[in-house]
């Protein structure tokens, strides 16, 4: 069948648009206060030239990099941490899904803080660590800022990622497990091949907001002594009594290390929509370069 | 004689309180074809899952291939068999679902190889072989690297099948493999489980296609309220059954 012609073409349609006068009542109130800010943080009497001469010091990128090593190790023995406490609270045995409720329960229960000046001082509790015949150690000399640290952060991180992982596992549908279970495979090959992958698509966004979180409040370890970029800033500070434009420098890198995460988490969660939808979107990248006329690459 | 690759002698189950289950006696023998019907609650999902051991049995016996399932029996008492034991025995024995199941992060060839290289530890390149064989088998060598989102639902349940021919069963259970399917796709996915039965495979079949039944059918075995109603030859139960539920169910659904 054949549409029939017809020799003129439609009339186009011409219709004034809807006017926003809210939206631009409320852009120059937002510029109005954002200059009264600007202004306020020029006219204050801080030594800006501190903040630049300081923010690429050799201690200061050091500082940074042992915020980025403490944050993406405690996140990791968090992950670990928590998928086995998920994975314990999932199982049929009663005594390992008490032990992983319970774990949650302490950790989530009481503040890092706290649980981080503990770690720092293990000694006074247990003055050597040991495993029989294996591994002896005098807890002080394990329990070093650094260890103090990843343990404060990756066991408190721990709990709160079991919650995020055991939520993930139940997304999945349980025709995955029946199907994995009929061809033979135990449950803990169907968690590891199967479920697991498949939760992570609802894992790591909030795991994202984790780790940006982690970046943050590695700030913390101060109180064990660990020189990230937030306590290497302070002491500094005490040697040149400029409090405010050092807090800056920490500030800045912060900012720093959670945008440039943020783009990273955007190419995560790409990887894992995979299977879940038909095609994948185009990443920004190949958006701008579609913009500009090259040809994506496939 | 030989024995059974089915074999169950009054076999309850309960949910609960709910007996889903009332004494369930069925034989299948090497190379049978047995389709069930019933309306829907009947409980022969339930009962097919009892084969591979995914639902517990609340009593009588269930062997398959002449071993119990789930159980080993020393003397005259039973003993639970441990969850790799089980899988072994599941192994042997491959399922197809009504909502197919696939993993969706995984390709076609993916889903196939999984169990094969995991549980049955073949080598990947042998594996990746006989994949792709059972996948034309299936009428799929184009659709290897697809993943399940990317196929339509009669593709997804054909490679469905493969995945489970993968751990050569010695037999296969379906339930109801094409529910879920738009009527023209019916057919291809029917037209492999004819292949499947030409070629000798054991199969207990949950469906509702009488055509299918009928033709491919060695036995039909009618299901109401747990309990088996009639079974027999396809031609008689389905154009002659003898009991008035039997009747009532047919004459709805043909
Ligand atoms: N896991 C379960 N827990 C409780 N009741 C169930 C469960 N699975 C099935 N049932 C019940 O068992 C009955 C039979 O179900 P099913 O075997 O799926 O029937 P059919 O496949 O013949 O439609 C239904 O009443 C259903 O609600
Ligand atoms: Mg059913």
């Amino acid at each position: 069948m054949t549409q029939e012609v017809t020799g003129t073409a439609p009339e186009k349609l011409v219709a004034v648009p809807v006017r926003h006068y809210g939206r631009w009542v409320g852009a120059l109130v937002v510029v109005g206060l954002f200059g009264w800010l600007v202004s306020a943080f020029g006219n204050a009497d801080i030594h800006y030239h501190v903040t630049r001469d300081y923010l690429f010091e050799h201690v200061i990128l050091v500082g940074v990099w042992h915020t980025i090593e403490i944050s993406v190790l405690s996140q990791l023995l968090g992950i670990g941490l928590g998928v086995l406490a998920a994975v314990m609270r999932q199982s049929g045995n009663p005594v390992i899904g008490s032990i992983g409720w319970f774990y949650v329960w302490l950790f989530r229960g009481t503040p890092l803080l706290l649980q981080i000046i503990l770690w720092f001082n293990l000694a006074a509790i247990f003055p050597t660590l040991s495993i029989p015949g294996v591994w002896h150690a005098d807890t002080n000399v394990f329990i070093t800022p650094f260890m103090a640290a990843l343990l404060g952060l990756g066991i408190n991180e721990g709990a709160y990622m079991a919650e995020i992982v055991r939520a993930g596992i139940g997304s999945v549908d349980n025709g995955q497990t029946e199907a994995s279970h009929a061809l033979g495979m135990t449950q803990g090959l169907t968690m590891r091949r199967i479920v697991l992958p498949q939760a992570m698509r609802v894992i790591i966004p909030p795991t994202g907001n984790e780790f940006i979180n982690m970046l943050k409040s590695s700030a913390l370890v101060n109180a064990a002594q660990y020189t990230e970029v937030f306590r290497v800033s302070q002491t500094e500070a005490g040697k040149n009594l400029e409090l405010i434009p050092m807090l800056f420098v920490a500030a800045i890198w912060y900012l720093v290390l959670t945008s440039v995460f943020s783009v990273g988490q955007y190419y995560l969660e790409r990887r894992f929509a995979r299977g879940a939808q038909r095609e994948l979107p185009a990443t920004p990248v190949r958006r701008l370069l579609a913009l500009i006329g090259k040809p994506p690459r496939t | 004689m030989t024995t059974p690759m089915v074999k169950a002698e009054r076999v309850h189950k309960y949910f609960g309180k709910l007996e889903v289950l009332k004494g369930i006696d069925l034989e299948v023998q090497p190379g049978e074809v047995c389709c069930l019907l019933g309306p829907s609650g009947s409980g022969k999902s339930t009962f097919l899952r009892c084969i591979n051991h995914l639902e517990k049995i609340t009593a009588g016996r269930l062997s398959v291939d002449g071993e119990l399932v789930g159980y080993r029996q020393q003397g005259d008492k039973l003993y639970e068999l441990r969850e790799k034991e089980t899988a072994a025995k599941r192994a042997e024995i491959g399922m197809v679902f009504q909502r197919f199941n696939l993993f969706p992060h995984m390709t076609a060839l993916g889903n196939v190889i999984e169990a094969p290289t995991k549980v049955r530890r073949t080598s990947k390149a042998q594996a990746v072989q006989d994949a792709k064989a059972l996948l034309e088998r299936v009428g799929l060598a184009d659709k290897v690297d697809s993943y399940p989102a990317q196929l339509s639902g009669g593709q997804q349940q054909r490679v469905a099948i493969a995945r489970a021919l993968a751990m050569k069963p010695k037999l296969m259970l379906f339930d109801e493999p094409t529910s879920a399917l738009d009527p023209e796709l019916v057919g291809e996915v029917l037209d492999v489980m004819r292949g499947l039965a030409k070629d000798g495979m054991t199969m207990v079949v949950v469906t509702h296609e009488m055509a299918f039944a009928r033709d491919v059918g060695d036995t039909v075995v009618f299901m109401d309220g747990g309990v088996v109603v009639e079974k027999g030859d396809p031609n008689q139960v389905i154009d002659n059954p003898q009991h008035p539920r039997t009747k009532a169910f047919l004459g709805k659904v043909l």
